[in-house]
């Protein structure tokens, strides 16, 4: 035994220590891998020894590889003997591997539960400490059901060191165990009043959090935090408490006004950044809950903006950004207030800092109005210009498509501008989101109908200019435009100046250098715009003229048939040979034009993407019924795609069907009828279910307006969109009052019974401007008691959803936490027992004998403040914001939730049997859980005491305590010592010293 | 309430981590890698705080190393710098002008520290005072009760201060 004993000692002065291992990692950069497997063979020949110290020297390297990524798990259970070793430096190594590897996978961790009661009672507070910070990072739900009780006793710790680690650590153990919360909650609420101020902070933290996810149960404490942020001067406190009542506020607007004042006072006061960046926020909060009905309230906002505008304006980056996301928050509810400070977001542009750039762009967002979005825009694009990073040039991109484009186009007053401005986007190099500009670019022209001839102008010059062409080969991402630019010049061909020259320039061979989808839709457009060209040279009487373009087809059009992209190959080849067709009929001197016109008569109009469901089913229409039996042999089955097929067929020529039977034909009339309900891409047909459409209800409330221009629209060649900038300052001045009232009028009378656009930032000084051309719009609708603010159920799987809990209804024998019966905590040592409690006693302290009658008087008491705590809390929420000083009710209150906590738990109480324990046992639990028996002679003792303990402590090794008078020379100073690790912290040194660090 | 911190070096070696949600293996090493991307990237005039995932991110370079908590999306970002800040300054007054080298050699007292000052995600101590005690104490502690092999090592680590 002694020999092993020897063996081991020096067996041990050869292993690696961690300093040995980290020096070894370093020394071994290239072959990094294989030294660290090499010292995992030794760590492994290390755990098997007896000796503690090896094997925590071995666990202590073990975390050090954890971190550097190496899977430690097969090592579990040797952590686990760490960590029940007695001394207290094996014991941290050991707590320290486990809180840093153990998860809820970790299938030894149950093994713990013992050890970690044990040491949870250990008479030194270091054990217990180390035992709840290693818990606080592993728990389990077994754990907290297993270790609820003895956490909870902690709670009342003489110490308050170990008093706020428990405390702390319950937030965990209620998410993991929501059963704990009602039984736990009268301690830890009797905690918010603690003497020491870190443990009351520490209750403030996890009262906070818990209220956070549940505000509604937590109501009636406000009155108590009202107090403490009246009262406090610790800054970490305040933002807590200051955040729970921004959480609170929502449920109850009288708290709101109540903080209203306290809150404003605080934003004038304080020089801590932070607390007065969190009483804007909750200042916020309060108002947009609170109607806006109230007058005074707009002193508060502008107190907001103004301190925002401070925190702008810092040289700061950090104030930076969060001044401009606060304002954010502003903007949502009172827009007009934040749309002041827009020189300063437009500055805001020009940061730096890429995130604080996009900050202010979505500031922008919210801040455009009919007024001033041309100036903005403007303002962008030249930030346009300027950037440098292609991400942040995309994002500016797409920020300004946004911006155009929000609530159906609601502050464009011309739409003209807009067009220049897409134009001008195309000319942006290598971005991804050309197929954004094309779809604006798309909608813009379908939707607005007064711009079509001036968009076709501007496409038809996109389609000729090279350079969109060229950049496909680089990345395809702009060259998209094309692809809205051939259909938009394809579709409205007739307002084309010159149609042959678009049409040469979409038939030239470069074209084929473009991707396939893009090609097809040429190849599409190039024969819509062959059919008007046709159409205006026969019109014209110019037959040669026609045969020219017939011929230019022919020639042209064998290189998409070449193409390797199918869709183009296909299209082509069907194109081509419909071109050869009328080439030979032209021959021949028969019109055409007419005919080929025909395949792309129609015209489109934008339909809601609901719109079709509201489409009623006729009368007499059996949607489920069966159209054609179902198939029970082969042969139908083959019948039916092919009577689909025709049946499109006639659609699209316009039925020239051949003669059918009268039965046939009314099973293909049904048969079409339901396919054109069900197909999202049909719009119309003929005349005549159109007209059918509009008698019906569903869908006669989507608006089609139109309305004449105000401006002519002849604006020729490429313009740039800065013209229009001085075009709207005109247009201003043209207004006329007389005017504007009749046009507000029949605006009214448009708007009346019908759905509208979205008008949350609409100002009146948005309806002076006139609007250029009117959208046709189609509001976006929603099935009929559907609201799109309808509430998600909660996520069954939020943690949180458990912890929401009645807090005040009285506490069920069932609901009581588990206590351990096993023979472990009975025996387990008391922690200090001779040691009081801080907590100021200030009621008599009732006999043993009387504890029946005690508690049944403490059960009346309860229920009369259950019947109280309603009536109190609005007599509280109705008196008007008390100053700081005198906070009148709230003492009132706050005596009486300490006189009833320290009233004993039945808890405590009915879980345990007392004669089951010994006495000092007893006293111990009693002294603990706040039953105050014997505290008078306890606490007359405890100075004397409290030093002696103290004494053996202050026993220091000579190393270490000279360090220490080092130290205490200056505990205070805050001056950096000169290296470079600790630079001074910009946003933070306007803190207040003296009152955070108490 | 904090997620998780961590402590990481201009090159992109991991210095510290500390996690206050339980998270798999696979997902820390995911998530470090991820946002210590970020983060490295990030310019030197930029602002410390950036939204990633769900998350608010909260950073702060010191010298070579860098200090950076996940924060919930309504937590307080300044108090979450000035939380840094006081960590850094704890650690200094520990070691005594701390250099990243401390870090490395001495990680288990690092933790130590910040298990004093944090819990469970949330700040334990707002007082430096009583953290530095409590640690002290715990040390003695340690001290006393074993020799400690840390003693038998030269206290010089010969290597230059960063």
């Amino acid at each position: 035994m002694a020999l092993k004993m020897v063996k081991g000692s020096i067996d041990r002065m050869f292993d690696k220590n961690l300093q040995d291992l980290v020096r070894g990692i370093r020394n071994h950069k290239e072959d990094e891998a294989k030294y660290i497997s090499q010292c995992i063979d030794e760590i492994k020949q290390e755990l098997k020894q007896d000796n503690i110290a090896v094997k925590a020297n071995a666990v202590c390297k073990l975390t050090y590889l954890q971190m550097l990524g190496y899977d430690i798990s097969w090592a579990a259970f040797n952590i686990i003997e760490v960590m029940s070793a007695s001394k207290f430096t094996f014991k941290r190594i050991g707590y320290l591997a486990a809180s840093q590897c153990f998860h809820e996978g970790t299938d030894v961790i149950m093994l713990t539960t013992n050890q970690i009661r044990k040491d949870l009672s250990s008479p030194s507070q270091y054990d217990t400490g180390v035992a709840l910070t290693g818990l606080s990072c592993f728990v389990t739900p077994d754990l907290a059901r297993d270790l609820a009780n003895d956490i909870m006793t902690l709670m009342s710790h003489t110490k308050p060191y170990i008093r706020k680690k428990a405390v702390l650590i319950m937030y965990k153990v209620f998410l993991k165990y929501p059963e704990s919360l009602r039984p736990a909650f009268p301690r830890l609420k009797e905690k918010l009043e603690d003497p020491d101020p870190g443990v009351q902070s520490a209750a403030v933290n996890v009262i906070c959090e818990l209220a956070r996810r549940n505000p509604k149960n937590y109501l009636s404490l406000a009155p108590l935090f009202f107090k403490l942020m009246t009262s406090s001067t610790n800054n970490w406190v305040l933002i807590k408490i200051i955040k729970l009542f921004g959480a609170l506020t929502p449920l109850e607007p009288r708290l709101g006004k109540k903080l209203i004042e306290p809150l404003t006072n605080l934003i004038h006061s304080t020089s801590a950044m932070s607390l007065l960046y969190e009483c804007v926020n909750t200042v916020i909060a309060v108002l947009i809950s609170l109607s806006s009905g109230m007058p005074n309230h707009s002193a508060s906002i502008q107190l907001c903006v103004q301190k925002l505008r401070i925190l702008i304006e810092d040289s700061d980056q950090n104030l930076k950004y969060l001044g401009l996301l606060a304002m954010s928050k502003i903007l949502r509810t009172h827009p007009k207030s934040v749309q002041a400070h827009k020189d300063l977001v437009l500055q805001c542009l020009d940061d730096k800092d890429e995130s604080i750039r996009l900050r202010a762009l979505d500031l922008l967002y919210g801040m455009v109005s009919k007024k001033n979005l041309v100036e903005i825009v403007k303002k962008l694009m030249s930030h346009v210009d300027k950037a440098e990073g292609t991400t942040y040039r995309d994002e500016l991109l797409t920020k300004i498509i946004d911006i155009c484009s929000q609530c159906n186009y609601q502050h464009i007053t011309n739409f003209q501008w807009y067009i220049s401005v897409l134009v001008e986007l195309t000319r942006l190099e290598g971005t991804r989101h050309g197929h954004l500009i094309a779809a604006q670019m798309l909608d813009v022209a379908i939707r607005v109908k007064a711009i079509r001839k001036f968009a076709v102008s501007q496409m038809s010059a996109l389609l000729d200019s090279a350079h969109l062409v060229a950049s496909s080969t680089q990345r395809n991402g702009i060259c998209e435009v094309l692809y809205a630019a051939a259909w938009i010049c394809g579709e409205f061909s007739e307002h084309l100046q010159e149609p042959q020259q678009t049409l040469e320039a979409m038939l030239r061979p470069k074209v084929t250098t473009l991707p396939g989808h893009i090609q097809a839709v040429y190849v599409q457009n190039v024969v819509k715009l062959y059919a008007s060209i046709l159409q205006q040279k026969e019109q014209a009487a110019e037959p040669e003229a026609a045969q020219d373009v017939t011929q230019l087809m022919v020639e042209r059009l064998p290189q998409f048939v070449q193409s390797a992209d199918l869709e183009v190959q296909e299209r082509a080849s069907c194109v081509l040979q419909l071109v050869k067709h009328i080439q030979k009929l032209q021959a021949k001197d028969v019109p055409v034009a007419e005919e080929v016109s025909a395949l792309f008569a129609g015209e489109l109009n934008p339909v809601a993407p609901k719109a079709q469901k509201k489409v009623p089913v006729p009368e007499g229409l059996d949607l489920d019924a069966w159209i054609n039996e179902p198939p029970s042999d082969s042969e139908s089955e083959d019948e039916k795609p092919k009577a689909i097929f025709h049946d499109e067929e006639q659609r699209h020529a316009k039925q020239r069907q051949p003669e059918a039977e009268e039965e046939e034909l009314a099973r293909r009339r049904e048969a079409r009828k339901q396919e054109q309900a069900n197909n999202p891409f049909y719009i119309k047909s003929s005349p005549s279910p159109q007209k059918r459409y509009q008698d019906m209800p569903g869908v006669e409330h989507i608006p089609v307006v139109q309305i004449d221009l105000s401006v002519p629209l002849k604006v020729p060649g490429m313009p740039v969109s800065d013209q229009y900038v001085k075009l709207q300052e005109e247009r201003e001045h043209r207004q006329r009052p007389e005017k504007d009232r009749r046009r507000r009028k029949k605006k009214d009378k448009d708007k009346r019974g019908k759905p509208r656009r979205h008008s949350s930032l609409h100002t009146e000084s948005d309806e002076d401007i006139a609007p250029a051309q009117r959208v046709d719009i189609v509001t976006e609708e929603m099935p009929e008691n559907a609201l799109p603010s309808d509430e998600d159920d909660k996520d069954p799987n939020d943690p949180y959803r458990a912890l929401d809990v009645d807090l005040d209804r009285p506490l069920a024998d069932s609901e009581r936490l588990p206590v351990q019966k096993h023979r472990n905590a009975e025996t387990t040592k008391s922690p200090e027992k001779e040691d009081v409690p801080f907590v100021e006693k200030k009621i008599k302290k009732p006999r043993k004998k009387e504890k029946k009658h005690r508690e049944k008087e403490r059960e009346k008491k309860e229920k009369r403040k259950e019947e109280k705590e309603g009536e109190d809390f609005d007599f509280w929420l109705s008196t008007a914001p008390l100053p700081a000083a005198a906070p009148a009710p709230a003492p009132v209150r706050a005596r009486e939730s300490l006189e009833r906590t320290l009233s004993p738990l039945p808890l405590r109480e009915g879980a345990r049997s007392p004669g089951e324990r010994s006495e000092a046992t007893r006293t111990r639990t009693e002294t603990m859980s706040g039953t105050p028996r014997r505290l008078r002679s306890i606490r007359r003792r405890s100075p004397r005491r409290r030093r002696r303990r103290r004494d053996p402590r202050t026993r220091r090794s000579p190393r270490r305590s000279s360090l220490q008078v080092k130290r205490r020379q200056s505990p205070w100073r805050t001056a950096r010592s000169l290296t470079s690790l600790s630079r001074p912290c910009p946003a933070t040194a306007s803190w207040p010293r003296t009152p955070t660090s108490r | 309430m904090m997620r998780f911190m961590l402590l990481f070096s201009r090159q992109g070696k991991l210095r510290l981590q500390k996690w206050y949600l339980a998270t798999s293996d696979k997902e820390r090493k995911k998530m470090v890698r991820e946002l210590m991307q970020v983060v490295l990237a990030r310019k030197p005039k930029m602002c410390s705080f950036l939204e990633w995932r769900d998350l608010k991110v909260v950073y702060k370079r010191y010298a070579s190393l860098y200090f950076c908590c996940a924060i919930e999306g309504q937590d307080n970002e300044l108090i979450t710098l000035e939380l840094i800040h006081r960590y850094v300054e704890l650690l200094d007054k520990y070691f005594g002008s701390v250099c990243e080298l401390d870090i490395i050699f001495n990680f288990e007292k690092a933790y130590f520290i910040l298990d004093e000052f944090l819990m469970g995600g949330d700040v334990q101590d707002t007082s430096k005072k009583s953290v530095l005690k409590a640690i002290e104490q715990a040390d003695l502690l340690q001290e006393s009760g074993s020799p400690s092999l840390r003693d038998l090592m030269p206290t010089d680590y010969s290597l230059p201060p960063l």
